[in-house]
């Protein structure tokens, strides 16, 4: 009973209007943060007191990183609930999320390498926490390439669906393997419950670049799902309906 | 402000390669799949108005070709 505010959004319509009408404001909002953001870690934030102004590859790699695990998250349970309710709307959204994770995923270790390289003395080590990454680098690569495997969709977001779930034991492997094993990678600095081990100065720069990553992952999203639905529901009268009016509109 | 001046922003306390490395790296794939999502929406609506409209040229072709016959066996009888 109490979920059935729900209902509405397993309709492939109006979720794709409910996209659409939030996706301008998430596009306005991460160009905002991310503006005020880079400029703060390139500019007035302070240079570390060890790392000098390589810290300030922080502000993109940790936001990179956190949220190349959270869209995994996001996408493993769209696939779960894929596979369980059959729903086809979750199947899209997980579709539209793995690309996006994985050039998040993308960023994350090449941004780490850069930093790895003046700070450790090599770009790449063959440790828990790089290549816990690296798999999942791996793991959103073969999600989308098993979406784009099959022309039955149905058929491609349970064998994708099936993947990213198996892949979701990855996660509190990346997640702790600072601590379960010896690594150079230094342990949580952000995500550190209680006494937090950043200052004021560099805390607030990072949370404005987090924030303006998070808008901007959203609105991608939605952009995504968007075409997804699109692809999946091209036979139907109110997507052929949608396009002319938009044709028509725009040829005026 | 932390750097006095410009060349000093650049050089990054002699990390500059590095760190400029990283945020072009960072900016270019966030560019990329911009591009590349924006582009795949509109390819996809490309592709319906595309099929309606070969419908729609299959459906009045089809419709002259029953005019004519009919046409035809008129003339015939």
């Amino acid at each position: 009973m109490m979920w059935k505010w729900l209902h509405p959004y397993a309709n492939p319509e109006t979720s794709y209007h409910f996209a659409g009408k939030i996706l301008p404001w998430c596009a306005r909002l991460a160009f905002a943060f991310l503006t005020i953001g880079i400029t703060w870690a390139l500019l007035f934030a302070p240079a570390d007191y060890q790392q000098g102004d390589t810290f300030r590859i922080f502000y993109i790699h940790v936001p990179a990183a956190m949220l190349s695990m959270g869209i995994y998250l996001g996408m493993a349970i769209a696939a779960l609930s894929g596979l369980v309710w059959q729903l086809k709307l979750a199947d899209a959204s997980a579709a539209a999320m793995a690309p996006i994770g994985a050039t998040f995923t993308f960023i994350a270790l090449i941004t780490g390498s850069a930093w790895g390289k003046p700070m450790w003395g090599t770009w790449w080590i063959w440790d828990a926490r790089l290549t816990s990454e690296l798999i999942l680098l791996f793991l959103y690569l073969g999600v989308m390439a098993l979406h784009n495997a099959f022309d039955d969709k149905a058929l491609a977001g349970k064998a994708a669906g099936i993947l990213a779930l198996v892949g979701v034991i990855n996660l509190p492997i990346i997640k702790y393997s600072v601590e379960w094993w010896n690594t150079l990678h230094q342990g949580a600095t952000v995500s550190k419950l209680g006494q937090p081990s950043m200052t004021a100065d560099m805390f607030w720069p990072f949370l404005v670049c987090f924030i303006g990553f998070a808008f901007l992952v959203t609105a991608l999203i939605c952009l995504r799902f968007r075409t997804e639905i699109l692809n999946r529901n091209s036979m139907r009268p109110w997507v052929r309906e949608l396009v002319t009016t938009e044709v028509k509109t725009h040829a005026v | 402000m932390q750097f006095d001046s410009i060349s000093a922003f650049i050089d990054m306390g002699g990390y500059g390669f590095y760190v400029w490395l990283s945020y072009g790296v960072s900016i270019f794939s966030l560019a990329l799949l911009i591009f590349t999502s924006i582009s795949s929406h509109k390819k996809i609506k490309l592709q319906i108005t595309q099929r309606i409209k070969r419908e729609e040229k299959l459906r009045q072709a089809a419709k002259l070709q029953q005019a004519q016959t009919s046409n035809d066996n008129s003339h015939n009888i």
